[in-house]
């Protein structure tokens, strides 16, 4: 029986009818072939979040990000030049392609502010608007023209303080290819969330399948069970989950879930330490003081149908960039970047006001702690996924309606690589082809 | 001599604990007994809200003096311990298995 209405058609699926209701095949996240198309077709053509605009606080700062997702060795530079605009150069000197900005370990990411960017190697130096602006004995280099030899530029634009690079100088504005969420997000109080928590892990498994672990919360009340209160969890496992709301516009999506445990309407609910500190899994009960947080105050993106019981909104910019809200005033992206078929590195980034006390400050801190207490779970579970479909005795697998994002998803993915090797500017893929009489309504 | 402030005095033989940054608090959490973390949630909890009341009338959060920033310390490790204790009956996150999540970015107090 739904306790949420469901749309006309019968089902949230039923709903966007190109996404099928059959079992879903997964090779997309075992076939190494498969995922070397998608580097080639996802991450060097759509937009990517490398961070917020906090990281880069004055004239001169930067940091660098390594994007093996975008194919081995990528690295790029992002920072704030002289006339505070943010800009991403590929990291590597023009002379003989030395890497430029790293320190001790050239594969490990660096930050820091800088007047100017100077190789290690020759000393070749480069302006922070990426022009190259000194030459180490340039009368012995034959006809160099230092105009010619700036840094390559990368495409960077900004929305709401997040920063994204594209490596396709060919792809869509930013603002246009995150289209109708995020114009419905814009507003929301990011820049008062500055308190930052960020996390990092090497998962065993295929990208994808850490998203569809965040896109459905079909599993919540059965893989968390421990976490609640005994009588608790056997309601909530009993009740099982249903989303307020699933919505898709184009490639993007989201979920949105309601949430009574901020603040639990009976305290019996939570743990002893939850009632100490007003905390859990779903933030600090009571709402920091700004403005923009309050039910009516968020923009209409946010809680779409405007439920008194709502909790939690999750917004998956493909192919990579979660961005979850809570209801009291506070919110999370994730990042999942893969660097083989079955590997990716995840990224967790908690936001909150910044706080005014120390009962503000362990209330965050208890939603930290059980944020990782939580992930720590969800991650270990795709290790298991994966070896086990990567056997292939089993090929196909049943989707619930609960479970609409993953298909959304997948599907989302599989058009860009078909789009790829269609346009003939990749390696001639079986697989991909077979499906592509099906799946061609994209927009690369 | 003692490193929390003496209002508190009954804390004291917990200041191992007095632990600045989450990788630190998470470490020793796994290097200890339950039984240890036992007795460190047991007086921590029933200390918790005098320390929040008792902090927050003396000093903004970014200027404690050493005393109270302990303090502080050793009530995020109560919060760190508390898992084990309300939840896993083990140190370690129950079948999380080889998969590790690191903390990267905090604000230390």
């Amino acid at each position: 029986m739904a306790h949420f209405p469901k749309p006309a058609a019968g089902s949230w699926t039923e709903n966007w009818p190109e996404l099928g209701t059959a079992p879903v095949n997964y090779e997309d996240s075992i076939d190494p072939e498969h995922y070397k198309l998608e580097q080639q077709a996802i991450f060097k053509k759509t937009w990517l979040n490398v961070g917020r605009v906090e990281r880069l606080p004055k004239k001169g700062s930067y940091f660098t990000r390594e994007m093996p997702s975008a194919g081995a060795g990528t690295s790029v530079i992002i920072v704030k030049d002289k006339q505070e605009v943010i800009r991403a150069f590929y990291n590597m000197c023009r002379h003989r392609g030395n890497k430029l900005v790293w320190s001790d370990y050239p594969g490990e990411e660096v930050s820091g502010t800088c007047r100017q960017f100077t190789c290690k190697y020759h000393a070749w130096r480069y302006s922070l608007e990426g022009d190259l602006t000194f030459v180490q004995q340039e009368g012995e280099f034959f006809d160099l023209d230092k105009a010619n030899y700036g840094l390559v530029p990368v495409r960077c634009e900004v929305w709401e303080g997040f920063v994204f690079i594209n490596f396709d100088n060919n792809a869509i504005p930013l603002a246009e290819y995150l289209g109708d969420f995020a114009k419905g997000l814009e507003g929301y109080p990011f820049h008062e969330m500055t308190e930052h928590y960020g996390y990092r892990s090497e998962i065993n498994a295929n990208w994808k399948l850490f998203i569809d672990a965040f896109v459905e919360f079909y599993h919540a009340p059965i893989l968390h069970m421990k976490q609640a209160e005994k009588e608790e969890a056997e309601k909530l496992a009993k009740f099982g989950f249903e989303a307020l709301a699933y919505d898709i516009k184009g490639d993007h999506s989201m979920v949105s879930s309601w949430g009574g445990m901020s603040p639990p309407k009976d305290l019996n609910m939570v743990k002893p330490i939850e009632r100490i500190l007003h905390s859990g899994l779903f933030g600090p009960w009571d709402r920091p003081d700004i403005k923009g947080i309050l039910p009516d105050e968020l923009p209409p993106a946010i809680n779409p149908g405007r439920h008194k019981t709502w909790g939690t909104d999750s917004f998956e910019f493909f192919p990579n960039f979660t961005l979850l809200f809570w209801a009291p005033g506070w919110y999370l992206t994730y990042h999942y970047w893969p660097t083989a078929v079955d590997k990716h590195i995840f990224e967790a980034d908690l936001y909150f006001v910044p706080p005014k006390n120390t009962r503000q400050r362990l209330s965050q801190e208890l939603a930290a702690v059980t944020f990782k207490e939580y992930a720590f779970q969800d991650a270990n579970t795709l290790e298991a996924t994966q070896t086990q479909i990567g056997t292939r005795v089993v090929t196909d697998f049943p989707l619930c309606d609960q479970e609409i994002l993953l298909r959304h998803l997948h599907k989302t993915a599989w058009d860009y690589v078909n789009a790829y090797t269609n346009n003939g500017d990749g390696s001639a893929n079986g697989k991909a082809q077979e499906k592509t009489s099906e799946k061609d309504s994209v927009n690369v | 001599m003692s490193k929390l402030p003496e209002e508190f005095a009954d804390l004291e033989q917990f200041t191992d604990w007095c632990l600045p940054t989450e990788e630190e608090r998470y470490s020793k959490r796994l290097d200890s007994t339950m039984a240890e973390m036992q007795e460190l949630y047991d007086a921590g909890m029933a200390r918790l809200e005098d320390v929040m009341v008792y902090l927050d009338a003396r000093f903004p959060l970014h200027e404690m003096p050493d005393d109270a920033k302990a303090l502080m310390h050793l009530m995020q490790s109560v919060v760190m311990v508390s898992f084990p204790i309300e939840v896993w009956k083990q140190p370690r996150v129950l079948d999380s298995g080889a998969s590790y999540i690191q903390l990267i970015k905090e604000p230390v107090v």
